[in-house]
């Protein structure tokens, strides 16, 4: 396989496709209502931030994406199947659906390569020599291709963090969910995830992501999305939305976070 | 440095410093021994009172084994021999009884001719799970494995060769039978069920008749051994390397019902685990050895060894459950939503992800659970089985060692250390080795 059929995860595809519709969506955890009547439709090639304060649910919503977390009424579907107890659906759904989490999550007794080459190999089948010259394009393309035979725990924050992103790419996902991805990183290595993220995103994947990183909504993003007390508050795209905010809640939380 | 110096705040350094190797006076041996025994009064008292302690110890101890008697047929014959070399009623052990003995407290009461099979099963043992043991051998021989207890039944029990040949030509059968469904587009379940109907058919109306024939044709027997023949340390090995391989995958599977968001698996679990620890594990032997035959259908006559082993294995099995279970919930949340996120199923994310290193946290309690179930063993001395210490009661039973107490169960409990501290070893040097590979998360 070359490495020019390899470039794209998917070329991008003409808008218009939806990627994940989410209809009247609530969850609680006990009594506790923490997604209240969510309506949000994703198209295929958007980038979308989710930013507002924390517990506002904006890290639930994502999971309920790729069912790390149930919801209890409402549709959710995502790229044509919908989430239900259903395992077989829980199960291509989240073969289709990529995530980045904050704390990186990589499997600590598997080297970088092993990592991104594990869930191609059993899940999607694919023979082992061809999922290794996968992760190595992937790999390449996050920029630590010399890191390949390294345990986790050898590497620093940002390149532990691309490594979760190329193994999430190495599954081919036709969407990329990011879970505050630099918050747990240190000032100097936020910018190497960002622009991996920025890179991504110039390429038409389909993204959302929870993040506080005004600087790579404005610059990526398609729309912006504000959510408090489990509930979109505002969403826009984001020079009308860092501009123009309309709700109140939304300008104290931009003032609060752009002020400093 | 200059005075001006010293007084502005402003510092700029210019040239980075070398690292250099710590004063001698604080490293080696000379330190380990200043700070660790003669670091002030109380250290110095202390060390002195210890010497005093072992000296006292082994003042008694070492002459009485040192001056043994190794080549006498009776007791009486020993305590002449020593008054002969040493004088009367100085302390001196009677190793003779080890070397009159040894062939029993080895074998118990096996045939004497078939001596060579017990150790070569115990090769064969060894062999088959070294693999297993070191990850840096080609994992070819893991093919090995299958086959081992086939070939270890069949040295140490005896008899026909295609007995348990035939056995595993069944289970063969069911997994060529499963792996065909699998690969046919068949569903796990369906291909589950063809692979056992398949071994079950086999086994119930194939495996017999065909084992009588190949029997006949060409006889390759080894005289039979019954149970109640083994004793010694063949014994002892038996039922403990049987309790420890087969306690492990079943301590693994209860350890992960317990955990199982389903509620009906993980109380099944829960009452199995509080049963079967909350009850001495002598009891568990008695009931073995007299309540089972009450509960299995009249006619079942079961080997006491198989009940015995069966016993041991469900006893580990609980403790180890619940040192897994510390070890699974050792591992960060994280690691479980990764591999779901990655579209892993239960089974692969439990396999490839989650065991392996929960599995790795339990090690010490694991080995520790094992060297416990291997001690044990010699509980059964007290269902009527000639394990080492069974044994010293009827090798004391004869005229000629009446009255023998300490050299037997010195011996005995020598072997003893040296089997669990090689297990102990084993576990710290698995323990640094995958420290080394698997760095933690961070």
């Amino acid at each position: 396989m070359t490495d020019a059929a390899l470039a794209d995860p998917a070329p991008r595809p003409a808008l218009g496709e939806v990627a994940v519709q989410i209809t009247g969506m609530n969850k609680w955890y006990g009594q506790f209502h923490v997604l209240r009547d969510i309506n949000l439709t994703v198209m295929r090639g958007e980038r979308i931030v989710i930013c507002g304060p924390s517990g506002s649910g904006k890290s639930t919503l994502i999971r309920c994406i790729n069912r790390l977390e149930e919801h209890q009424s409402g549709r959710i579907v995502v790229d044509g199947t919908e989430l239900t107890s259903n395992l077989k659906n829980i199960d291509k759904v989240r073969s289709e659906v990529g995530m980045v989490f904050q704390h990186f999550n990589l499997f600590p007794h598997l080297t970088v390569l092993e990592n991104c080459t594990l869930a191609p190999i059993w899940v999607r089948k694919v023979p082992k020599r061809e999922a290794e010259e996968t992760a190595m394009h992937f790999l390449r393309k996050v920029r630590i291709p010399e890191q390949a035979n390294k345990y986790p725990g050898q590497l620093s924050g940002g390149q532990q963090q691309r490594v979760a992103i190329a193994r999430s790419l190495c599954m081919r996902p036709k969407i990329m969910l990011f879970d505050e991805p630099t918050s747990a990183l240190d000032p100097e290595m936020i910018k190497e995830v960002l622009d991996t993220m920025i890179e991504l995103a110039q390429e038409g994947m389909t993204m959302l992501c929870v993040t506080h990183e005004m600087g790579f909504a404005r610059q990526v993003a398609d729309r912006v999305i504000f959510m408090d007390q489990g509930q979109i508050v505002e969403q826009n795209e984001p020079e009308a939305f860092f501009n123009n905010p309309q709700s109140e809640r939304t300008k104290l939380f931009l003032s609060q976070i752009l002020g400093h | 440095m200059s005075d001006t110096h010293a007084r502005t705040v402003a510092f700029s350094r210019d040239t980075m410093l070398p690292p250099v190797p710590p004063p001698v006076r604080e490293t080696g041996a000379v330190r380990w021994l200043r700070e660790n025994l003669l670091g002030g009064p109380l250290n110095v008292a202390l060390t002195v009172l210890s010497l005093v302690a072992i000296w006292w110890a082994l003042s008694g101890f070492l002459p009485w084994a040192w001056r043994g008697i190794w080549d006498a047929s009776s007791l009486t014959e020993c305590r002449a021999r020593r008054d002969e070399l040493y004088g009367p009623g100085v302390p001196a052990a009677c190793w003779a009884i080890i070397a009159e003995r040894w062939p029993q407290l080895v074998f118990g009461f096996y045939p004497q001719s078939g001596y060579w099979r017990p150790p070569v099963a115990l090769a064969v043992f060894l062999v088959a799970v070294m693999p297993v043991l070191f990850p840096s051998l080609p994992r070819r021989m893991l093919w090995l494995l299958p086959p081992a207890p086939f070939v270890i039944y069949w040295l140490l029990w005896g008899g026909s060769l295609w007995g348990p040949a035939t056995v595993a030509a069944g289970f063969a059968l069911g997994w060529g039978v499963w792996l065909l469904a699998r690969r046919g587009g068949a569903g796990a379940g369906l291909a589950l069920a063809a692979g056992v109907a398949a071994a079950a058919l086999w086994w119930w109306w194939i495996a017999g008749p065909l084992a009588g024939t190949l029997a006949r044709g060409v006889p390759l027997a080894l005289q039979p051994v019954l149970s109640k023949d083994m004793g010694g340390f063949t014994l002892s090995f038996v039922i403990g390397l049987s309790a420890i391989v087969l306690s492990l995958p079943l301590g693994v599977l209860l350890a992960l019902a317990r955990r199982s968001e389903m509620p009906i698996i993980s109380t099944v679990a829960v009452v199995y685990i509080e049963i079967i620890r909350g009850v001495p594990l002598i009891v568990w032997l008695f009931t073995a050895q007299l309540l089972l035959n009450y509960f299995l259908p009249r006619g079942t006559n079961f080997d006491l060894m198989l009940r015995v082993i069966i016993m041991v294995t469900l006893f580990a099995a609980a403790y180890l459950a619940e040192v897994i279970r510390g070890g699974l919930a050792a591992l960060p949340k994280g690691q479980f939503e990764a591999a779901d996120a990655l579209g892993l199923g239960y089974w692969q994310s439990m396999r490839l992800v989650v065991l392996p290193q929960a599995l790795k946290i339990s090690i010490p309690g694991i080995v520790n659970t094992f060297i416990g179930l291997f001690k044990d063993t010699t509980l059964v001395a007290f269902i009527g089985m000639f394990d080492p210490i069974g044994l010293t009661g009827s090798i004391r039973a004869t005229t000629a060692w009446n009255g023998i107490y300490w050299e037997p169960y010195v011996f005995i409990a020598i072997v003893f250390f040296v089997v669990c501290y090689a297990m102990s070893r084993y576990s710290i040097w698995l323990e640094r080795r995958l420290e080394r590979e698997h760095r933690p998360a961070t």
